[in-house]
């Protein structure tokens, strides 16, 4: 019924090859896009920017830089927490350091040098594996928040510590800093996102991702057939890396305007970005838009249900969310260890043949 | 003996104490891990769950009155009584057997055969949901444990030693009590491990898995002995860092100190443990007292893992483990 594939010929190998083959997918996706950029900014406001949209897109950005490193090239890492505080402090020192040039070159930048940073603590990958790089990566995530509190040039000597982000303005207007509008914030994020949401895909889908994978599903094997594992493990880093730079720079900059490293960028950011990309799907761009969206949406529904209607206290539902989010996960990994890209991929199946399965 | 050095000793000794308290959650990990495969990151919060379900119980509070009081608007705190320590302590560790056997019901038992990666984020999963219950049971406030361990400053370290360097050295008593307890520990689980029926299963499934259930070793019974275990070792653990800190959601962070211990020690090695714990307590007291200060302090957070990596770098199999050995 739905996804009806009948007479949607392909006669080039480009049309064979593309991201969405099937036509009413294409259009799904230019009529998501159309609304994201062409409905949203007219109707958002600052409740609906601060609580949903703006942290979606940003953990949309940091999703996909990190299933880039769990779910194409399976290295897992607890460090995520960390680069986006490169990310961020980056992003300060840039904006602080030359007010006249444009933040969206001073976000692109700060991924560059979390690049950076990443690559080098990629560097172990290469000796040690699974959950022993996992806890390796725990050094970068301890050692880089504490190496923004306790060296003042990253804050620029305040005296509180914090960083807050400047005024500046992208095309006239105000994207950081108190003069803010919702709609100004929500599509500067969003273009950033549907720009690196594009190169990711078509990274993973090229030579650079089928690498990947190859280490992925079994790094031995895929070095016998010429896939070179220091090139592979830290071009992965380095990518991974930059998407989560640049979403630290923005949860910095454009959403919260003022840090305090350890609170914003500690050991359970790392887990949540993990966690986003776990339900969302490893290894799948769609699942981490879908995981981030589900761990940003979770928080708000449950606080608005049990606090907004059953009028519980607030630590009471934050308790019953840790449970509800712990046992997700479980949940997740014993029925779909593929996550919500899984379900929706099998849902797309039942649709093309609905309502006749024979 | 100058100063310097005495002090130097003082800091090594505080810092083998510390070591001790790491190993004493590393070697739950150890337990699993070599039983299973498991590389358990709730051991922590076990320990958390385990220290809150104890001051609960002598405490007399009414489990989940939070949550009860929310929905039926009620207003229950405690049942009014107190138990006496050795009751709760036993009540408490039938709780961790109970919550092995849940665990391996619902959660380890579907997830036979799957990669050791998605175990682990599994048990990240279990302890996010054990921190949520643990504090929807008991509360989330810092609760004070007390079941009877002496605390303070042991005043004959300072006097013996006084006598002999002319300076006093500051040894916590409950420092001393954890390494007698953890030497005990070990003692006893090594002798479990090598002399009764059960623990020769429990080495014959570390071993191989599948030679195990072929001679008929039940392998759901073996993880939920060791579960049981890893979960008292958790309440050890828990007691020893409550009286020591206070029970609080930091506990559960313990296990994030207790992996850099494990990368040290070699993930399959219960003496591995030990010796890892003592080097990390050691090396970061130390770093602390002569690098420390030059660099702005607080340098405990992140040596002992910066330590783990430059050393896994070179050996990635810890001092003790196993050598791994990879086929396509």
């Amino acid at each position: 019924m739905f996804y009806r594939e009948a007479g949607d010929f392909k006669t080039t190998y480009v049309e064979d090859s593309q991201t969405f083959p099937i036509k009413l997918d294409r259009w799904r996706y230019y009529a998501v896009l159309a609304i994201a950029f062409g409905v949203i900014p007219f109707l958002i406001n600052d409740y609906w920017a601060n609580a949903v949209f703006v942290p979606f897109l940003i953990y949309s950005i940091a999703a996909i830089g990190l299933n880039i490193l769990v779910g194409y090239c399976g290295q897992v890492s607890l460090g995520t927490g960390g680069f986006m505080a490169v990310g961020a402090y980056a992003c300060y020192k840039l904006m602080t350091a030359f007010p006249e040039v444009s933040i969206l070159i001073h976000v692109l930048l700060a991924g560059g040098i979390t690049a950076g940073v990443g690559l080098l603590f990629g560097l172990p990958s290469l000796r040690i594996k699974g959950f022993y790089l996992a806890v390796a990566t725990l050094a970068a995530q301890f050692f880089l928040v504490w190496l923004f509190n306790k060296v003042p040039w990253f804050y620029n000597y305040s005296a509180s510590g914090q960083i807050s982000a400047p005024e500046r303005t992208v095309l006239g207007h105000f994207v950081t800093g108190a003069n803010t509008t919702a709609s100004a914030k929500y599509l500067f994020c969003l273009v950033i996102l549907v720009g690196l949401a594009w190169l990711a895909r078509n990274l993973t889908r090229g030579t650079a991702g089928r690498k990947w994978m190859a280490i992925r599903d079994m790094d031995i094997a895929a070095e016998i057939i010429g896939v070179n594992p220091l090139t592979t493990k830290l071009s992965a880093f380095a990518i991974s890396s930059f998407y989560i730079g640049v979403a630290g720079a923005l949860f910095f900059s454009v959403y919260l305007g003022a840090v305090e490293v350890g609170e914003a960028f500690g050991i359970q950011k790392s887990f949540l970005i993990l966690f986003m990309v776990i339900i969302g799907g490893l290894g799948s761009i769609f699942g981490s838009f879908a995981g981030a969206a589900f761990l940003v949406l979770l928080p708000v529904f449950l606080k608005n249900v049990l606090v907004g209607q059953f009028g519980w206290a607030t630590d009471l539902a934050a308790h019953i969310e840790l449970m509800i989010v712990g046992a997700l996960i479980v949940i997740f990994l014993i029925a779909e260890p593929h996550g919500i890209a899984q379900l929706w991929k099998l849902a797309k199946e039942k649709l093309r043949l609905w309502p006749f399965p024979h | 003996m100058p100063d310097q050095l005495l002090f130097a000793m003082e800091v090594t000794l505080n810092g083998l104490m510390a070591g001790v308290m790491y190993s004493l959650v590393a070697l739950g990990f150890v337990l699993i891990f070599k039983a299973s495969g498991i590389f358990n990151y709730a051991q922590g919060v076990l320990a958390l769950f385990a220290a809150l379900t104890l001051v609960g119980f002598q405490d007399g509070q009414v489990p989940f009155a939070h949550l009860i009081n929310a929905v039926f608007k009620t207003n229950l705190s405690t049942f009014g009584w107190h138990l006496p320590a050795i009751v709760a302590i036993l009540l408490t560790a039938a709780v961790m057997v109970l919550l092995a056997i849940i665990i391996e019901k619902f959660v380890l038992k579907h997830l036979v055969n799957q990669p050791p990666i998605i175990l682990f984020m599994a048990t990240i999963g279990m302890a996010y949901f054990l921190e949520g219950l643990g504090d929807i049971m008991w509360g989330a406030d810092i609760k004070k444990l007390d079941v009877g361990l002496p605390q303070g400053i042991s005043e004959t370290v300072e006097s013996v030693t006084d006598s002999i360097f002319g300076y006093g050295f500051f040894i916590d008593n409950l420092d001393i009590v954890a390494t007698v307890v953890a030497a005990l520990l070990v003692l006893s689980l090594t002798l479990f491990s090598q002399y009764t029926k059960y623990g020769r299963a429990l080495r014959a499934v570390a071993d191989d898995h599948q030679a195990a259930l072929s001679v008929g070793i039940s392998l759901r019974f073996i993880w939920v002995l060791v579960w049981s275990i890893a979960g008292i070792v958790a309440l050890v653990a828990g007691i020893m860092w409550g009286t020591k800190s206070g029970v609080q959601f930091s506990l559960s962070l313990i296990a994030l100190k207790a992996l850099p211990v494990l990368m040290l020690g070699g993930f399959t090695s219960i003496p591995g443990a030990i010796v890892g714990g003592l080097i990390i307590g050691v090396g970061e007291k130390l770093f602390e007292f002569t690098i420390g200060p030059m660099i702005g302090g607080a340098t405990e957070n992140w040596f002992a893992y910066v330590l783990a990596l430059v050393f896994l770098v070179f050996r990635p199999q810890g001092l003790f483990g196993e050598k791994i050995i990879e086929r396509v």
